[in-house]
């Protein structure tokens, strides 16, 4: 076994070392990243927090009650939101809010035409599949750090590595969803002499759309277990009395800023979803 | 007349070696043979025949003969491995085994439109949507699209469903949608894969005279997928009888179903009802000249029966039974006010009218039916021949 272990592999090294080299060269490129992606996030949170809360919890609402039609869900979400601002935790909730609108939105731009891709060329399918189940299962602690090094302190790591950990949902659903368009559906649209365009965005995504929808709240609920986490290195939101609660054994703040991502988490998901009634509207 | 579609030594191979599995296919191969070899499948093998515009051309056989693999080679969802298929729309034509990707399109949105079997409509669009899907990719503004989609609903009866979707209607209707998109473009030939199929009886019946009534009006080139050969008969101007990829009997109905050519087209025949398919002339005993005595006059005996005729037109008949019969013109529909049993008329029918029919006749007035053609006697249907016909071994027409 001696010629096993005499020489080691440096793997650790060397991914470090491409770390150092990135982290020499190419830094003025991830600060403009974390820079702008700050910007457009702060700026977001102090919208946000600027608008009074009851609008925001009247527009969920409202939100709730067009598109499901049902008082019993637009109820819930009111007085849940209401429970939040009554815990104290509105603040926190709104910066949670807004990394995961924006973690969500980039999972779902980067994801949605990666699926369509990847349901295209089984070839790239094949490729990706082990990148996918290695953003999916490496501990989320292990890419924590490079990307700390990289782009700093702060939310925009918390964003990436929230990105990195939620985005093989859609990609995954996406690619189901165009892969399993009926057969028939996409020779009747050949047969009526669709363009590939044209198959694309009138017969494989609207046939897709549950699936992708599907991914969307996936992806949500992925943000949202990524927030204490992503308050390790330094986002704000409501894993920070989270982490706060942790290292200071305080039971009971530990429990509200739990209750807060709850709530926020079925608020999010049950607006989301689609109805199975609903599968057939547009 | 001319053709809308030629088929023209059609070959095609499902599978990459399509090279090699063609030359076991010259070399006279079967398919159980070719796929052993290249595991390619025999799709379709050196079918030749043309279908004239306007005409219903139905192609039968059971699953795996290939019928469904020609047809969609029409519009170009199978692609041909050899021969050539030429398409006609007016004074434009087309190869389709080798155009290029706009021609395929321009073909499939303004020549040639498909009816599917399971119906293949977009459950997220409305009834009204679907049926202007055609019109949608051709780039038509929604309110030109409107007016087709709304004529074209009222064409199969469904202009009260526009707004409803697919799944809230039954099976019946969603073919009539089916139907609907595939008129909403104007396309001259239709190719329908059992479209029918699907349905049950009662509505494949009722689709199938909508279809034929449709077509009085239409007058598209339909070419028709189908496994039932009542239903090949019933629509077809001409079948196409196809097995292990081959066509083996190409003919009109009653050629089929008098002159099946092999075996397997003998087992369909046998199994279907003849009383839909075969008309008057097929079975009738023939009148010629010589059969005429002295007076112009036709004696049929074993009948007992005697007409009289003028220059071949009928004038009177009698029996010795009955004496003089009254004579009744069938011109499309029987007369109702008849007793169940009256053997002092006889009926004088066309002799292009469906065997149902004249048995109709037969069992009110238990004496034989004249025929005619162009309003002279052509034939006698008597009770041997009905029998004859019964049994399938009527002689074949001239």
């Amino acid at each position: 076994m001696e010629w096993l272990t005499e020489t080691k592999i440096p793997l650790g090294q060397w991914i470090s070392s491409l770390m150092d080299a990135l982290n020499e060269h190419a830094d003025f490129v991830f600060y403009t990243i974390s820079d702008v992606l700050e910007f457009i996030i702060e700026n977001t949170i102090d919208f946000l927090l600027w608008l009074p809360p009851l609008l925001i919890i009247a527009g969920f609402g409202a939100l709730a009650a067009v598109l499901h039609r049902s008082w019993k869900l637009t109820a819930f979400t009111i007085l849940s939101l209401l429970l939040i601002v009554n815990l104290g935790y509105w603040e926190e909730t709104m910066e949670t809010l807004a990394l995961v609108i924006y973690a969500s939105l980039f999972c779902m731009v980067i994801g949605v035409p990666l699926g369509v891709a990847s349901a295209h060329r089984p070839w790239l399918y094949q490729a990706m599949r082990p990148i996918l189940d290695l953003m999916q299962t490496i501990p989320t602690f292990v890419y924590l750090i490079p990307t700390l090094i990289l782009f700093g302190l702060g939310v925009v790591p918390g964003l990436i590595s929230t990105v990195i950990f939620a985005i093989a949902a859609p990609i995954r659903l996406t690619h189901l969803g165009i892969s399993s368009t009926p057969k028939a559906l996409l020779e009747a649209g050949e047969s009526f002499g669709c363009t590939p365009r044209q198959l694309l965005f009138k017969v494989e995504l609207p046939s897709a759309m549950p699936s992708i929808m599907a991914g969307l709240t996936q992806c949500i609920m992925l943000s949202l277990s990524m927030v204490v986490i992503a308050a390790l290195v330094g986002a704000d939101g409501l894993g920070k009395p989270v982490v706060r609660a942790l290292n200071t054994v305080n039971i009971a703040q530990g429990f509200e800023a739990g209750l807060a991502i709850v709530i926020l988490a079925i608020v999010l998901d049950r607006i989301c979803r689609r109805d199975n009634n609903e599968t057939s509207g547009q | 007349m001319s053709n809308a579609v030629e088929f023209d030594n059609i070959d095609v191979i499902f599978g990459n070696r399509q090279a090699e599995s063609l030359k076991l296919l010259d070399e006279g191969k079967t398919r159980a043979e070719i796929a052993k070899v290249t595991n390619n499948v025999l799709g379709v093998a050196d079918v030749s025949f043309n279908v004239p515009q306007g005409e219903i051309c139905v192609l039968m056989g059971l699953s795996g003969s290939g019928k469904s693999s020609l047809l969609r080679c029409v519009n170009g969802l199978n692609k041909v491995s050899r021969g050539s298929l030429r398409v006609y729309d007016g004074d434009w034509s087309v190869d389709v085994t080798k155009c290029d990707g706009p021609t395929l399109r321009k073909l499939r949105r303004e020549c040639v439109a498909m009816v599917f079997q399971q119906f293949g409509l977009l459950p997220w669009r409305t009834v009204a949507e679907n049926v202007g899907f055609g019109l949608e990719l051709r780039g038509l503004a929604p309110k030109e699209r409107r007016d087709i989609v709304d004529e074209k609903l009222a064409l199969v009866g469904l202009d009260q469903w526009a707004d409803k979707y697919a799944h809230e209607l039954s099976g019946g209707m969603q073919q009539r949608v089916g139907l609907a998109r595939a008129f909403a473009t104007d396309a001259p030939i239709l190719l329908m894969d059992e479209p029918f199929s699907a349905l049950d009886p009662l509505i494949r019946n009722r689709l199938q005279d909508e279809l034929l009534d449709l077509q009085e009006k239409l007058n598209k080139t339909i070419l028709f997928v189908s496994h039932d050969l009542d239903e090949a008969m019933k629509l077809g101007n001409s079948i196409a009888i196809m097995e292990g990829g081959y066509v083996v009997q190409h003919g009109t109905p009653e050629d089929i179903a008098l002159r099946p050519a092999n075996g397997y087209v003998a087992d369909f025949v046998a199994h279907m009802n003849p009383v839909n398919i075969l008309r008057g002339r097929a079975i009738m005993h023939r009148v010629t000249k010589d059969q005429r005595d002295a007076t112009g006059d036709i004696t049929i005996d074993d009948e007992d029966l005697r007409i009289t005729l003028d220059d071949g037109v009928v004038q009177a008949a009698r029996t010795t039974e009955s004496g003089q019969l009254k004579l009744i013109t069938y011109d499309g529909t029987l007369p109702v006010d008849l007793d169940a049993t009256d053997n002092s008329v006889i009926f004088v029918a066309p002799d292009d009218v469906l065997l149902k029919v004249l048995i109709e006749m037969r069992s009110i007035t238990q004496n034989p039916v004249i025929l005619t053609r162009e309003g002279k006697i052509s034939g006698t249907l008597g009770r041997r021949e009905f029998f004859d016909s019964l049994t399938q071994t009527a002689s074949a027409p001239d």
